[in-house]
């Protein structure tokens, strides 16, 4: 660990911090129907948009109404996406002749990218076209990014107001998610990866011959716009197999930043947007100050195991001391360019949100240094957790949080006002049930079939934390894999993208479930009598309940992955 | 019955909730409550596993049997203690229920034929119908609830209060309610019965307390279904774990597994919640006011403002006399003296307190009248004057008026300012005269309970609007509404007044609390979330509010909202207190899951247990007894101290929160010191 490390995770997390209003503000406007100034521009597409398909946009939708229609458009979506991936080699843009999908990596593919997950169980230069990535993928970049910001939308719409029937129109919230959000952004990002020296091209691959003769195809293609959605969206599909870690993907440190910044700026930014649009920003700051307590903690450790380097090699005498020569720590799996602090922050950011976008391999970290991508997973995606997703996970934390600290002062607990009873604490434990159900259910299946363990990489501890890790991180929507896993196979495709369809829909219905309860309550006024949700006790109360209800639901599972190879890592031992 | 405070460890109450601890293992009732019932059947399992391995053979070194047996018997043993725990609750109640039966024996009613005639024939109370009427003679007990319709009489109604001092109870008006079980001293009445046996007023405060009616309130069922989400994931988590484990090439046994379940699943508050439910009953009747339903009781602690009549709860109810005002060049023990003689023989609470001011003011003691001629005068509502004539010399006081038409001067300027500012400030002016010259003036005054400001204050931490309702002017009202301190007022209210500030109120959102005893109150009380209804109130009051106070007190609006208030917290302290528990519980349990094939886990026995039997046992044996030690909290409730939310839920954290992490670390550790010295393990 150096002063310049910490100085780097300090940079980073101020930076995100200070976006967080002005593009919090702009979700604010947006998703009130306020005019931007973007309006002169897109007003008439947005218009012509609800033309086309019937909206009016003036009409708004009850939670179920709301939910109906998300699922129907998700499912319509995927169903595309299948398709085109199925019938890729009839389709245009396909200059390497790349051939159709197997039918199930068709499928783990078409969930993976509707719930926005990302997890890819292919390597993109080997196996997608052109067109498969800029119309298939990259639409549902955008659309399940927007998907889940309409979402958390009308949650906090439901905590706003007071005895209301509706929480908005999803194909409204959708489309201007859409429009003002996602596609200026990364509209605005992708001109400056390029500019930063990102590929941005329709040609066919370069061939190359190198100095000892040899021939190579070196992979380019719309690199740029797929990264900028790909980080703004927490969506994390890489456009080469090795992610945000490719020179091509990811060429320097100012790239670097620009990218791990994208992966928070939204889902951080949305957090803000929340307090605006309850009125009250402090709540929204609290809601800040609990995922970032939460995400620089994990950052810090993250940082100090792998500087800290493999005791195992340091007993043979490895030099693995930060120099002025060399970074230090350990170094396996990540690049010399990024060094061990902007590793740390990646694996935390794109962890924390539900990116998924690695710029460094996370089976090649240390024990406890892997073992923080997994916890921040399975804490439910929330610290900050994916675009909307990530408020809306919290929001059902906070909930539960609430309930049981809210009887301690001896009241039915309220949040912003509104009581919290059965019906919502049911709806809330459906929800959170999701993760042990997905995560745990199919890692025990995987640990007692044979099958499923040909693909791991390692063996002990190691191989066992490559199966928790991918069921974590497709049931939390992440899409990082803890590489090692060879995850094309009829098993792991199956498994990992049902897990991704619960951990998406499952836990979303009772979510609207709760955003229609809580707009139908009035909003009771606050006294003395209700404790505040904003201030530091509050958010010592919510990080402790995250803490403790996610760290008992899965610290069996992880004693026997990352925390029993810490130790037996100490005691010297290998595989 | 004059309710009282029972003990907590009552023998008798042991003893019987030991045995209905056994007969509650029954799981068709034991299903309702999830954590238990699922601690049960993995009882079962465990013992299942027991049997089937004694069938097997002799166990090995390891003395497997014993340890499988030990799991078992303390998985058992857990189940017994939360049934105890619920069963001690409920035999408290039954214990004050059984004193209010006994005013429940057969008795007899004089069932009259028709309207208007005496002639009536012997019925079993227990027979008697809606609708019948009855005659009720003094020395007779009265059959079942009803409304007079006819008649007036005393009625001993210590059966319900405790009070000795009969009441009096007639047709029409507001004291026309009577209940059954208490006793008419004299004269007669003719009831109107208005509940069948079995769901009279004292049916239903019996089920309540015995708690055989209890349903489950709203805050409950959503803890219950907090509590059962939690166990489902623990059960996830364990079962999972098995072949988690056998990938790590370690074979976890059925006695193991369960062990670990039962640990994680909130047992803790699983057990005692019902037991939290029904001491929260107990204790409102420990304070003589009966709740219609648990959810009242809820409701209760939720209430955010409280409409509190003046009269009675907030003053005393009566004028008092507060100052002597002499005009000029009479002297205060002028004045005083003529205002003492002239209050002597006045028995009004007015009169007494005139004398009452007069001795500690001044210290002048009544006068010996003995052999002078004293002629008193008594008070009139005509004349609205009262006095005495001393040698002859008339000495009087009464209304400023009344009083200044018989002097013979003009009150000087003095006089008239003064009895301006009593008026506005809403006292009562009385004029003092003796043999026809004008003394001074007497402040009555409403006074204000001492005390009731602070408490409003206290009430106002807690984040309770207080709201004053009177009949008095908006003048009058303001007044003692800024002496009292409370947040506001209904001057000059009337019923419909009552229910329109309710209900604006509760479109705001706010919970509201009142107590009424008149017909009138009626509305407001059903309207309001929380109504209490005297005792000494109409049938129809008693049947609109949720809760009855026996002693007729208004003042005890706050007490009510405290027992609803410390009844939702001890849930949530408990609640709290039985996760934090398994943050230790893990550091016991997996370290010695797999001390044999993962020996490097065993850095997480940061307790040092000696064994890895000794350790799971120790979890299993400290979870059960935690349920026993919490009993006592469970019943009596975490303490209530009236605070602002912030500081009420900083502190419960860091007790029950921070607490709940650690105490368990010390606890576990001491079970397993006991257990290796007795070489159980």
């Amino acid at each position: 660990m150096t002063p310049n490390g910490w100085l780097q995770i300090a940079v980073f997390f101020l930076l995100v911090l200070a976006t967080a209003k002005p593009l919090g503000a702009l979700m604010a406007r947006v998703f009130a129907g306020e005019r931007t100034w973007l309006d002169p521009a897109l007003g008439p597409v947005e218009r012509g948009l609800y033309r086309a398909a019937g909206v009016d946009p003036a009409r708004e939708q009850g939670w179920l109404g709301y939910t109906m229609a998300m699922l129907a458009f998700n499912a319509l979506g995927f169903a595309s996406l299948y398709a085109i991936l199925r019938l890729q080699h009839l389709l245009p843009w396909n200059p390497q002749g790349l051939p159709a999908l197997s039918p199930h990596l068709a499928f783990n593919t078409a969930v993976s990218f509707t719930t926005n997950t990302n997890w890819q169980s292919y390597g993109g230069e080997t196996t997608m076209s052109y067109f498969s990535q800029m119309v298939g993928l990259t639409f549902h970049n955008f659309v399940s990014a927007a998907t889940g910001i309409a979402l958390a939308i009308a949650l906090v719409r439901a905590f706003a107001r007071s005895s209301a029937q509706t929480v908005g129109n999803f194909w409204v919230d959708l489309t201007r998610a859409t429009l003002y959000v996602l596609l200026p952004l990364s509209l605005v990002v992708a001109l400056v990866l390029v500019a930063l020296g990102m590929p941005q091209t329709l040609g066919a691959y370069v061939d190359a011959v190198t100095v000892e003769g040899a021939k190579q195809s070196i992979a380019v293609g719309p690199v740029a716009s797929q990264v900028a959605i790909k980080q703004l969206g927490t969506n994390g599909g890489g456009f080469f197999n090795v992610n945000s870690a490719h020179p091509f993907e990811n060429p320097t440190i100012w790239t670097n930043l620009v990218q791990s910044w994208a992966i928070l700026a939204l889902a951080a930014a949305l957090a803000w947007t929340f307090g605006q649009m309850v009125g009250d920003r402090r709540q929204g700051w609290a809601v800040l100050a609990v995922m970032g307590v939460i995400l620089v903690g994990a950052t810090g450790v993250a940082y100090w195991a792998e500087a800290g380097g493999n005791p195992i090699l340091a007993a043979q005498g490895v030099d693995q001391a930060a120099i002025a020569l060399q970074s230090g720590g350990n170094m396996e799996g990540k690049e010399v360019r990024f060094g061990v602090a902007q590793s740390a922050i990646w694996a935390a950011a794109t962890t924390g949100a539900s990116n998924g976008s690695v710029n460094s391999m996370h089976n090649s970290y240390m024990p406890l240094g892997g073992l923080v991508p997994l916890v921040l997973i399975q804490l439910g995606e929330i610290v900050p957790g994916g675009v909307g997703s990530g408020l809306y996970g919290m929001l059902v934390m906070i909930v539960i949080a609430v309930f049981v600290a809210g009887l301690m002062v001896g009241r039915t607990p309220e949040y912003l006002g509104k009581k919290i009873e059965a019906r919502e604490v049911k709806m809330a434990m459906l929800a959170v049930l999701i993760l042990p159900f997905c995560i745990l259910g199919f890692t025990a299946i995987a640990a007692a079939l044979p099958g499923p363990q040909e693909g791991l990489a390692n063996a002990g501890a190691r191989g066992f934390t490559e199966m928790l890790y991918a069921f974590s991180s497709a049931t939390g929507n992440n899409g990082s894999a803890y590489a090692g896993l060879t995850a094309n196979t009829p098993f792991w495709n199956t498994t990992l993208g049902i897990a991704m369809l619960l951990g998406r829909f499952a836990y979303i219905v009772p979510v609207m479930a709760i955003a229609g309860s809580m707009a139908g309550k009035v909003r009771v006024p606050t006294s003395s009598g209700t404790f505040p949700t904003h201030g530091p006790l509050f958010i010592g109360l919510v990080v402790g309940v995250i803490l403790i209800l996610g760290g008992l639901q899965f610290f069996p599972a992880l004693a026997l992955g990352p925390v029993v190879e810490h130790f037996q890592m100490l005691a010297g031992r290998t595989f | 019955m004059k309710a009282q405070a029972i003990s907590l460890f009552d023998a008798a109450i042991l003893k019987e909730a030991a045995v209905a601890a056994v007969r509650k293992l029954d799981p068709r009732t034991l299903v309702r409550n999830p954590v238990i019932f699922v601690t049960e059947v993995v009882a079962a399992l465990a013992t299942a596993v027991l049997v089937r391995d004694l069938l097997a053979g002799p166990s090995g070194a390891g003395g497997s049997h014993a340890f499988t047996g030990q799991i078992a018997a303390w998985l058992w043993f857990t189940v017994l203690l939360a049934n105890f725990a619920e069963a001690v609750a409920e035999g408290r109640g039954k214990a004050q229920a059984a004193t209010l039966r006994r005013t429940r024996t057969d008795t007899k009613a004089k069932r009259l034929l028709h309207e208007g005639t005496d002639i009536f024939e012997p019925v079993p109370a227990r027979e008697l119908q809606k609708g019948d009427l009855v005659l009720v003679e003094a020395g007779d007990v009265i059959p079942a609830d009803g409304e007079v319709f006819m008649g007036v009489a005393s009625v001993n109604e210590s059966a319900i209060t405790g009070e000795s001092a009969p009441v009096i109870r007639e047709a029409g008006g507001d004291r026309s309610a009577v209940t059954g079980g208490t006793t008419v001293l004299s004269d007669w009445i003719r009831v109107r019965i208005t509940a069948t046996s079995g769901s009279s007023f004292l049916d239903r405060m019996i089920a309540l307390v015995e708690g055989a009616q209890r349903q489950k309130t709203p805050n409950e069922l959503a803890l219950n279904v907090l509590l059962a989400g939690m166990t489902l994931i623990f059960l996830i988590a364990v079962v999972t774990l098995w072949s988690m484990a056998a990938y790590a090439k370690t074979e976890l046994s059925v006695p193991v597994l369960v062990a670990l379940l039962v640990t994680l699943i909130p047992t803790t508050i699983g057990g005692l919640l019902s037991a939290i439910g029904i001491a929260g009953m107990d204790r409102l009747v420990t304070f003589n006011v009966l709740a219609m339903s648990g959810r009242a009781v809820e409701a209760a602690g939720d209430v955010d403002t409280l409409l509190l009549d003046k009269t009675g709860t907030i003053t005393y109810g009566n004028r008092m006399a507060t100052e002597l005002l002499p005009v000029p060049g009479v002297s205060r023990e002028e004045l005083a003296r003529a205002a003492l003689l002239s209050s002597l023989a006045d028995e009004t609470p007015e009169g007494r307190s005139i004398v009452a001011l007069v001795a500690e003011r001044t210290g002048i003691a009544a006068p010996d009248l003995a052999g002078r001629q004293a002629k008193f005068v008594p008070f009139s509502a005509q004349t609205r004057i009262s006095g005495v004539d001393l040698d002859g010399t008339p000495i009087r006081k009464g209304a400023v008026d009344a009083i200044l038409a018989t002097a013979s001067d003009t009150p000087p300027n003095e006089f008239r300012a003064a009895v301006e500012r009593i008026a506005r400030t809403g006292g009562t002016p009385l004029a003092v005269a003796q043999g026809g010259r004008l003394l001074g003036a007497i402040h009555l005054k409403d006074v204000v309970k001492p005390g009731i400001k602070g408490r409003f204050e206290a009430l106002r931490r807690m984040g309770i609007r207080t709201v004053m309702v009177t009949g008095d002017n908006p003048v009058t009202a303001a007044a003692i509404a800024g002496e009292a301190g409370v947040d506001d007022f209904i001057a000059e209210a009337t019923p419909e007044h009552k229910l329109r500030y309710i209900r604006a109120r509760q479109d705001e959102g706010r919970l509201i609390a009142m107590c009424g005893d008149g017909t009138n109150d009626a509305p407001a009380l059903a309207q309001a979330d929380v109504g209490v209804a005297m005792q000494t109130g109409t049938q129809a009051a008693r049947e609109a509010g949720n809760m009855v106070d026996l002693d007729s007190n208004p003042t005890k609006l706050i007490e009510v909202v405290e027992i609803g208030k410390q009844l939702l917290m001890t849930r949530g302290a408990l609640t709290t207190f039985s996760i934090a528990n398994d943050v230790a519980k893990y550091f016991a349990i997996i370290p010695a899951l797999f001390v044999a094939s993962l020996p490097e886990l065993g850095a997480l026995n940061v307790m040092g247990l000696a064994s890895p039997q000794s350790a799971i046992l120790s979890a299993v044996i400290f979870n059960a007894l935690i349920i026993v030690a919490l009993i006592p909290l469970a019943l009596r409730g975490v303490a209530f101290r009236p605070a602002s939310a912030a500081s009420v839920l900083r502190r419960n954290l860091l007790v029950y929160g921070v607490g709940g992490v650690v105490l368990p670390f010390v606890g576990i550790k001491l079970v397993d010191l006991a257990l290796v010295a007795l070489g159980l393990a």
